[in-house]
């Protein structure tokens, strides 16, 4: 990390809105949406108030893991296009504020996460944290091209912390098949990112696989990672989170991403040069679209479960 | 010299103070429901150490000492 604090020039007070930027907003979406369908997929029900304060205190968790993660990035933030508009390199906010807010929220997240729900739910939640800010942000990212890979188990994690708020369990199958199923989507969803947004992160310096091993490599990956990511998708249609919503859900979206995934193998980079990357554009917004109906179709077999309370 | 009733730098953080005093609030009540959300549960056990008033020890035998 370079020293961004002292040379950042900033213009007016900082808004409500830039501290909220700060604690990546999109980023919470998923936490929360893919946490409230864990802890509803759960054979135990919870207490209304109970939920909704676990699920807040887990969402200022995320947040706070991104106000660390902007805080130490700051310095690559500033030169790829992608995150040069965030407050810290906008001059909005100062690197060292975005510091305190990650660290006072994070312990706030934990402790009141703890109380809410339970003790395992708390601690779940700051090795999450922890993940995602030591081994991801200042470790992995910018010193091995599986960065996206072992990274992706931080994004992971909510749906586990959502069954934990739930039943205090861990040791049972289905949380961590959700778990997996976002571990699995996370390196083909961000190596399309990396082949359109090009010289990015090659500008910044971050070792993404398309840097370090070029863009035909992470076609490969691309590929190789979403046949694996079909299996065991599809393979969870016929465990106790699945059901015939989530089958015929997930064979509609695996064919789609699988085509996809085939698709950016088949090209090379003057075809998407030819198109601007038409293809991998396709595929990242796909991505976003097969995690959500994914999760969704969970949700709605676990309210048909319920017997008709939804 | 009359104090000034405003500070300048109070009118230029107005927003991000009028947000976190509400945001403050918020979570005050949210504290509170979640309080009277878990002493209202059917699994809600009062601790042993308050159970006969507040600092007051449960005693460890009923069978009385040795003395």
């Amino acid at each position: 990390m370079t020293d961004v604090t002292n040379s950042q020039t900033f213009e007016g007070e900082p808004q409500l809105g830039d501290y909220y930027a700060l604690m990546k907003p999109r980023v919470m979406q998923l936490v929360v949406f893919t946490a409230v369908v864990g802890m509803l997929a759960a054979p135990v029900s919870v207490n209304p108030v109970i939920g909704f304060a676990s699920i807040l205190f887990l969402a200022i968790g995320a947040g706070a893991s991104g106000a660390l993660n902007m805080w130490w990035d700051a310095d690559i933030d500033a030169v790829m296009k992608r995150t040069v508009n965030r407050p810290i390199p906008a001059g909005k906010v100062s690197a060292q504020s975005a510091l305190y807010l990650g660290v006072a929220l994070s312990g706030m997240s934990v402790m009141m996460l703890g109380l809410s729900a339970n003790l395992l739910a708390g601690a779940m939640l700051a090795f999450t944290i922890f993940f995602y800010v030591v081994p991801y942000t200042m470790w992995l990212k910018r010193s091995t091209p599986q960065n996206i890979v072992i990274g992706g188990a931080a994004g992971a994690f909510p749906p586990v912390i959502g069954w934990i708020i739930a039943t205090g369990d861990i040791v049972v199958l289905e949380p961590w098949l959700m778990f997996a199923l976002i571990f699995m989507w996370t390196p083909p969803h961000f190596w399309a990112l990396a082949l359109f947004m090009r010289n990015d992160y090659d500008d910044a310096k971050v070792p993404m696989l398309t840097v370090t091993h070029g863009r035909r490599a992470t076609r490969n990956h691309i590929l190789g990672y979403t046949v694996l990511l079909v299996i065991l998708a599809v393979g969870t249609a016929f465990t106790a989170i699945g059901g015939w919503v989530y089958l015929v859900t997930a064979l509609v979206l695996n064919a789609l991403f699988l085509k996809g995934a085939y698709d950016i193998w088949q090209r090379d980079e003057d075809m998407s040069e030819a198109d601007n990357f038409a293809v991998e554009r396709k595929f990242f917004r796909l991505s976003l679209w097969y995690l959500f109906a994914h999760f969704g179709a969970i949700l709605a077999e676990a309210a048909l479960g319920m017997g008709g309370l939804f | 010299m009359a104090l000034r009733p405003e500070h300048e730098i109070h009118s230029r953080r107005k927003g991000l103070n009028i947000g976190i005093g509400l945001m403050l609030g918020a979570f005050v009540l949210l504290i509170m429901l979640l309080t009277f959300t878990k002493i209202t549960s059917p699994q809600f056990q009062i601790p042993a150490s308050q159970a006969n008033g507040v600092g007051e020890q449960v005693p460890t035998s009923t069978t009385g000492g040795n003395d």
